[in-house]
């Protein structure tokens, strides 16, 4: 835990650093100080903090919600995708550019997120209260996810030009740049609210190791912890899809690649991995700015272009330790 | 003192009574066993007392108050439970899974790491599990953990335990340790009730039975008496040997001619 805050720690500073204009590291940190009058001022508070805030936000929701989910379904497949909130936090974004509220307010876009986000949260909370399972569930995200896939290739099918197409299609990808603080200002409430209510329901996973009907036994409210863990994630992930777009794999990854050291304990899991999460996009996103090459990498095709030869080799490596599935 | 008093308990399970008209006390220090053949509502009944299924007619009192009226944790503290097939989904470690027992202590409000770590210990040393702490429980054979699980509901410290078929799948050692294990913890002064396919084992280890027969009570008392020739040719369609070992009696069902 202590050497993973410090890693996370150092890579924030690391992303405050590094870009187009490399800035020391002494420099950057007093740049974080409005009125410092340092040259370096303008770009370290307006480009680069609010990049590092938000990798540090998107990817810390997503370790968290990753390591919470895994428990509360007791799949290792799990991540904040399967239910469907990623789809409809970018599908409320897509709509704002096809509409062509994007062009006219620049925060059209992830308002159209967050109310995409909020849709998941009241659909799969109005799903858990008619006390559908945990399999419910899962097959509630497979048609949440098709159907608003769907509405998201309708949008791009009917584009009106072929520029918005692209637009569409280069925002779903994911990343962070060019962001404000006006976005971090924007999200902050929904994904520190999603957040605690993981938080809050990680404590009470632990005894779900031994069954549904046996934690039920020793008093655990069920239905009151599906309804966390739904709306905690859609609001806490859908927040970050509405400013980035959709990032894969680190929700599904770093859990998994913090058991051996953590546990499986989900109570014990869930804040490392909250911390490794933030850790792995922030350094995904440092390398989308050293990677160079003609166009910007884009931050979802960075961790999923590492992220899944990476779970391939640990699934490889791992089968033994699932094998009492 | 009866910690477990149920009064015409009748459970549905899609419309249909699975559970009719059941009546049945669990005291302190009593050993109480539930039989009966595949189907006949044995965990349903179990799970109906736990208030996991509601019932439609009758009621269930735990100690001193109806089951609706114990919140959550409370009634968590007073029954503890291990269902049919217990599942471990992680592998957890031994010590770890046992401390799951004192859940219903945390939700309660009373976290104590020196009173949580001293009862797993306690717990774990009861059943002679305690060498196993730090093994990954999925690993363990079936008797050792089946073993774990009963240590996890002592570390619980419930007034009552309810065992739904805990020697299944085992080898005949560990049914008669795991028999033997409920029998210690009975002395202890809790109430133990335990769902048995073993007719044998029933009959040698409980202090009571009540046997099932299509969800309702087709017999019960002390062992000779409720698994009586015409309650066995009855309700289970078999005969049986029955002697004397020392000085244990034994009964051994056949196939009726």
């Amino acid at each position: 835990m202590g050497l993973l805050g410090v890693a996370t720690f150092v890579l924030f500073l690391v992303s405050l650093c590094v870009g187009p204009a490399p800035i020391p590291w002494r420099a950057a940190l007093a740049g974080l100080v409005p009125g410092s009058g340092e040259d370096y001022g303008l770009i370290v508070r307006e480009l680069r903090l609010p990049r590092a805030l938000l990798a540090l936000g998107i990817g810390a929701t997503l370790g968290l919600a990753g390591a919470v989910l895994q428990g509360m379904l007791r799949n290792p497949l799990a991540e904040p995708g399967v239910i469907g909130v990623s789809t409809l936090a970018a599908l409320g974004a897509v709509l704002a550019f096809y509409s062509g509220a994007a062009a006219v307010f620049p925060l059209a876009l992830p308002c159209g997120g967050i109310v995409g986000a909020l849709l998941a949260a009241v659909v799969l909370s109005a799903l858990m209260r008619r006390h559908t399972g945990t399999l419910g569930l899962i097959l509630a995200g497979v048609a949440i996810n098709s159907f608003g896939g769907a509405l998201t290739a309708l949008a791009l099918n009917l584009a009106p030009n072929p520029y918005a197409a692209y637009e569409i299609f280069f925002w779903l990808m994911g990343s962070l740049a060019d962001r404000s603080m006006a976005h971090v200002w924007l999200v902050l409430p929904f994904m520190l609210g999603g957040s605690a209510m993981l938080a809050w329901a990680a404590r009470d996973l632990d005894v779900l190791a031994l069954g549904e009907e046996a934690a039920q036994s020793l008093g655990l409210d069920l239905p009151r912890l599906r309804l966390l863990v739904v709306a905690g994630t859609a609001l806490a992930v859908g927040s970050g899809v509405a400013v980035a777009g959709v990032i894969g794999f680190v929700g599904l990854v770093v859990p998994h690649l913090l058991r051996p050291f953590t546990g499986h304990t989900p109570s014990r899991l869930a804040p490392a991995s909250a911390l490794g999460g933030a850790a792995l996009t922030l350094a995904a996103d440092v390398c989308t700015r050293l990677v160079v090459v003609n166009a910007e990498l884009k931050l979802g095709v960075v961790t999923a272009l590492v992220g899944a030869p990476f779970f391939l080799y640990l699934v490889v490596r791992t089968r033994e330790a699932w094998a009492w599935r | 003192m009866a910690l477990i008093e149920a009064g015409g308990l009748t459970v549905l399970r899609d419309a249909k009574p699975v559970v009719r008209d059941v009546s049945l006390t669990l005291d302190a220090g009593e050993v109480l066993g539930l039989v009966g053949p595949n189907g006949s509502g044995k965990s349903t009944l179990v799970k109906a007392l736990l208030g996991l299924l509601p019932h439609a007619q009758g009621s269930v009192k735990l100690v001193d108050r109806e089951l609706g009226r114990h919140a959550p944790e409370e009634r968590a503290r007073l029954v503890g439970y291990l269902p049919q097939h217990p599942i471990i989904h992680w592998p957890l470690r031994v010590a770890e899974l046992v401390a799951l027992g004192r859940y219903p202590r945390h939700r309660a409000g009373e976290r104590d790491a020196a009173a949580d770590r001293e009862a797993v210990e306690r717990a774990m040393a009861a059943v002679h599990v305690g060498a196993l702490a730090t093994r990954p429980a999925t690993e363990l054979s079936g008797g050792e953990r089946m073993r774990v699980h009963i240590a996890r509901l002592l570390a619980g410290g419930h007034a009552a335990l309810c065992a739904d078929e805990p020697t299944a799948s085992l080898d005949p050692y560990y049914q008669l340790d795991i028999m033997e294990t409920l029998r210690q913890v009975a002395a202890g002064g809790i109430g133990v009730l335990v769902v048995l396919h073993e007719l044998e084992l029933a009959a040698r280890y409980c202090d009571r039975l009540i046997v099932l027969a299509d969800g309702a009570v087709a017999a019960e008392g002390p062992p000779d008496l409720a698994l009586s020739d015409e309650v066995l040719a009855r309700v289970f369609r078999v005969s049986a040997v029955r002697g004397r070992h020392g000085d244990q009696t034994f009964l051994l069902p056949l196939r009726a001619t």
